[in-house]
């Protein structure tokens, strides 16, 4: 106890605690930021921060979502399939006729309905979550595949490119859909009884459960609305596509989880936020791009953002036993 | 006074007892799909379709051998799949050119120095497995796809291949292998101390830390030995299949975690056996077998996985079984 004590004031005289604190993402991302600009003259033309930009509304809505599950220290690894999913449903129903009146419901249904069987497995089940979600990643990759043939939907209506292309005040429709869905998970998360519910179930979900308080219908709607915010994404990235692919979203789970925990939201007791997975979000689409830019290949980034992802909660549960 | 204990009916568990209701569902669930298959199948009950089963049954088992060692000694590892493409991806390199002791060298070398990584990560800077032998996943995946730049690797010598194709005393020798490995885990497990000591760090770290045994080290070398056993499968998947290739080990993960879950192995650590793996492989094997005879779409098959691990899981939950621990 007191070594830890007498370690703790070391590492404060070491460091501010402010800086300490500050997540890696921010790190990753100012010196990315830094080297990029000086070794790619391609990095800061306007073209080039706006293809960020799009490729990181996708993933960072998606993170949103992902860092409330982990906070309540849980993952959803099927995030990725139930987007493909939701993206493949949304685009059969346009398809075939009929307008985003009845699609817009059916993807947003879709995504609710599997984070409804994910959080009740977990909750009421008691089931550990990475077990659940990868039986639901399998399940919704399956459906996605099966309902498409394995193929694109593709011949979308024109309209439908307006979730990517269309431009509100100057900014791309995305970028105001990140807004909308941070400020929306930022009031949810800070001023409503649900966002306390979350930081409690990962402080200490037993001590919940033992004072009678409603556990179980907060837990699960925590994975109800990251499926709905994945549902959300799906829009934007099949505007993007102008298809609806049903492995469009693999990956993708992975990419989220490496934003949140870039981000500085730990997987033990609760801690954590949301500012820091936008930059962590932030961070990891910088690095995919920068690394497209240098010019290395898919399979290098997926095992650089690997490596991130092992040297962030390594880092993070150092700063643990040493603070 | 869980949600999870209050969710047990009372008449199920004091029928069955806690194993017990396992091994009554498995075996239920082996002679209904026999019995099923028989029935609408004429193939079903022929020789040949024995070995096919047999085959698969014991590759499968060989993929979640490792897992379930894992998994006893209360982890995960997400990175068997992708560990095994990447052993396979670089052993098939040297065995294709004739140099089989070099490539069995290799891949089981890779096996064991992923494995190993993962233990220290898990072990050593204390990085909860799951996330841990997820990085790896995605670093192995991406290694396998950078060595073999999306090539398939063919061809290998006939010696070589006989362990997955040929047979032994009439028997595949695919099967020999399997019920070998078997016999030496369930040896291993159960008689020597590191294997005894698995199963105490997985049923209470606390306890086996506070009892004196070098608990890291042990943590460690159990996903060392997970990665040799996965390195082992590589060889003999590409044994059986004659080719290799980065992708190969995509969708191995979902099956080998229901074969794990299938053959009654505590998610949470401390209870189970390579035995119950064994059987959870050969129910695989056949339903497996079961959607090929009666064609149905293997776009499918990774819904029936993803459906087989939930199932598997929650109905040991509620029969009472205790899976999971009361917390």
């Amino acid at each position: 106890m007191s070594a830890r004590t007498d370690s703790m004031s070391a590492a404060r005289h070491r460091m501010p605690d402010w800086l300490a604190r500050t997540p890696g993402a921010f790190y990753v991302l100012a010196g990315m930021f830094l080297a990029l600009s000086v070794w790619t003259p391609g990095f800061f033309t306007r073209a080039n921060l706006t293809n960020v930009g799009l490729q990181v509304a996708v993933l960072t809505i998606l993170s949103l979502g992902m860092t409330l599950v982990i906070l309540t220290e849980g993952i959803d690894l099927s995030l990725g399939p139930v987007l493909s999913l939701c993206g493949v449903c949304a685009a059969l129903v346009v398809v075939s006729g009929h307008g985003l009146a009845l699609a817009i419901p059916a993807a947003l249904l879709v995504g609710a309905a599997c984070g409804l069987l994910n959080g009740a497995l977990i909750a009421l089940a008691g089931m550990p979550p990475f077990i659940v979600t990868l039986g639901l990643f399998g399940i919704a990759q399956s459906i996605a595949t099966v309902l498409t043939g394995g193929e694109s939907v593709t011949n979308l209506p024109a309209y439908f490119r307006w979730f990517n292309h269309g431009e509100f005040l100057a900014l791309p429709m995305p970028i105001w859909g990140l807004i909308a869905c941070f400020a929306l998970t930022y009031v949810l998360l800070y001023h409503t009884r649900f966002g306390r519910y979350v930081f409690a179930i990962g402080g200490n979900r037993q001590a919940l459960t033992l004072s009678g308080s409603p556990v179980n219908r907060y837990h699960i709607a925590v994975y109800v609305y990251a499926g709905v915010l994945a549902a959300l994404a799906s829009f934007i990235m099949t505007a993007r596509m102008n298809s609806a692919h049903p492995t469009v979203g693999v990956g993708l789970e992975f990419d989220a989880i490496a934003a949140v925990i870039l981000g500085g939201t730990s997987f033990e007791k609760g801690r954590g936020g949301l500012i820091g997975t936008v930059a962590g979000a932030f961070a990891v689409g910088v690095l995919r791009n920068g690394l497209n830019l240098v010019g290395l290949g898919a399979e290098w980034q997926v095992a650089m953002i690997g490596v991130v992802i092992i040297g962030a909660v390594g880092l993070d549960s150092w700063r643990n036993l040493n603070a | 006074m869980t949600p999870s204990e209050l969710a047990i009916p009372r008449p199920l568990r004091t029928l069955f007892g806690e194993r017990g209701f396992i091994v009554l569902t498995r075996f239920l669930a082996l002679a209904a799909l026999v019995v099923a298959l028989s029935l609408l199948s004429p193939v079903f009950l022929t020789w040949g379709n024995f070995v096919v089963v047999a085959r698969q049954a014991a590759l499968q088992l060989l993929m979640s051998a490792g897992l379930t060692v894992v998994v006893l000694a209360g982890g995960i590892d997400l990175s068997v799949g992708a560990v095994l493409a990447l052993a396979a991806c670089l052993g098939a390199t040297w065995i294709a050119t004739g140099h089989i002791a070099a490539g069995v060298a290799a891949g089981l070398g890779v096996g064991l120095a992923c494995g190993l990584a993962n233990g220290v990560l898990v072990a050593y800077a204390r990085i909860p497995s799951f996330i841990a032998t997820y990085g790896m996943l995605w670093i192995a995946q991406g290694l396998s796809y950078a060595f073999t730049k999306g090539n398939v690797i063919q061809g290998f010598p006939a010696g070589f291949r006989i362990v997955g194709t040929g047979f032994l005393g009439g028997i595949p020798v695919l099967l020999w292998v399997g019920v070998a490995v078997v016999v030496l885990l369930q040896v291993l497990l159960h008689y020597t101390v590191f294997g005894r000591s698995i199963y105490a760090i997985g049923g209470n770290l606390s306890a086996a830390r506070r009892s004196g045994m070098p608990v890291r080290l042990r943590l460690a070398a159990v996903y060392g030995l997970s990665g040799l056993l996965t390195g082992f499968a590589a060889l003999i998947v590409i044994a059986r299949l004659n080719s290799a290739e980065s992708s190969i080990g995509e969708d191995l993960l979902l099956p080998a975690i229901a074969a794990v879950c299938l053959g009654g192995t505590s998610l949470f650590g401390g209870a189970g056996s390579v035995t119950g793996t064994a059987i959870g492989s050969l129910i695989l094997a056949l339903i497996g077998n079961g959607m090929n005879l009666l064609v149905i779409d293997t776009l499918w098959q990774n819904a029936v996985m993803g459906g087989i691990v939930l199932l598997s899981v929650v109905m040991d939950q509620l029969g009472g079984a205790r899976l999971l621990p009361g917390r």
